[in-house]
């Protein structure tokens, strides 16, 4: 499937939902806030919220900030 | 009288804090130089910003794992030019779970990094009437700091100096001005590059400031830190006791009279 992710066009495996989007990159879903297509992703529903070609995900976390 | 403990605590909203520097955790060297810079400051309020997640490298320690658990964290929304901008990070700093506690940056000029003072109080408006308790970067403007106070706002914070250039407080009388207008907790944020810079704002009135580049990029940070913390405590007891009136001519310190009869 086709996600833009961070920014970055990105053909992919097949994912059904954000979930399995964090597990492929290996990111830690505690860590991080996710967008999917402009919309927040509330972490409690990372693991029912559906991924589809075409869609674009940012997925956020905190750093060093004044 | 020379800890944070024995000066009143500092409400924003319903967080209590006690001690009154603020710190931010940009720029340091190591997360490890942060962390005892952090503790040797004496700070419970921290600053961080949201960004991307570097997807090639997606187990690098995160800054919270580095931060002293006595510390509150406090996203910011560096780097917003807009109000709907500084809006989803407040949005997106509340979905990652730490509270909705917000230092709200809507910034009107990338080279000053200056607040846009309309943008600001529009998004001050709404995040208030969404329930975060938000912490307002601003211009030094005693006028806008009324607007932001009858927008809500849990603390106002004017700039010294642009971000991160280490001017100091270019006008200190405007800390007192917006102080003498405003309820809310006036907290100095922005360009304060030395102890002296702290110790000033406290004295002028401010009930905290904040610190992050005159701390990271000291030649040595964690001396850095504890001399913030001796400057900021210094500049609060010096306001409590109660500074001499500034006069044109000399008032002589020794006795006039009794003058032995000395020389030629």
């Amino acid at each position: 499937m086709k996600l833009t992710v961070n920014g970055e066009f990105t053909h992919m495996p097949d994912i059904a939902t954000v979930g399995d989007l964090l597990d492929h990159f290996g990111v830690q879903h505690q860590a991080v806030a996710v967008i999917a297509n402009g919309n927040i992703v509330a972490r409690d529903v990372f693991r029912q919220f559906t991924v589809q070609t075409g869609d674009t995900i940012e997925i956020i976390r905190f750093v060093g900030g004044g | 009288m020379f800890a944070f403990s024995e000066i009143p605590i500092l409400q924003i909203g319903s967080y209590r804090f006690r001690s009154r520097l603020f710190v931010g955790t940009g720029k340091y060297d190591t997360l490890d130089t942060m962390r005892q810079a952090l503790e040797a400051s004496g700070t419970h309020l921290v600053t961080v910003a949201l960004r991307r997640v570097n997807l090639k490298k997606p187990d690098e320690p995160t800054i919270l794992d580095a931060i002293p658990s006595a510390c509150t964290v406090l996203p910011n929304t560096a780097g917003c030019y807009t109000v709907e901008e500084a809006i989803q990070v407040a949005h997106l700093a509340r979905a990652s779970g730490i509270g909705s506690l917000i230092k709200l940056e809507v910034l009107g000029d990338s080279d000053l990094l200056w607040p846009d003072p309309i943008g600001t109080l529009e998004a001050t408006k709404h995040l208030v009437r969404e329930g975060f308790t938000v912490m307002a970067y601003t211009s030094p403007d005693p006028i806008l700091a009324d607007h932001l106070q009858r927008a809500g706002v849990h603390a106002i914070m004017p700039l010294g100096s642009p971000i991160g250039s280490g001017q100091g407080i270019l006008d200190v009388r405007q800390v007192s001005r917006i102080k003498s207008r405003v309820n809310v907790p006036v907290v100095v944020d922005a360009g304060i590059g030395s102890p002296a810079d702290a110790a000033m704002a406290m004295e002028a009135g401010a009930d905290a400031v904040l610190v992050n580049t005159a701390i990271a990029l000291a030649r040595d940070p964690v001396m850095m830190a504890h001399a913030m913390k001796s400057a900021v405590l210094a500049g609060y007891w010096g306001r409590q006791a109660g500074r001499i009136p500034k006069r044109e001519d000399a008032r002589a310190s020794s006795p006039r009279s009794g003058m032995p009869h000395v020389g030629p």
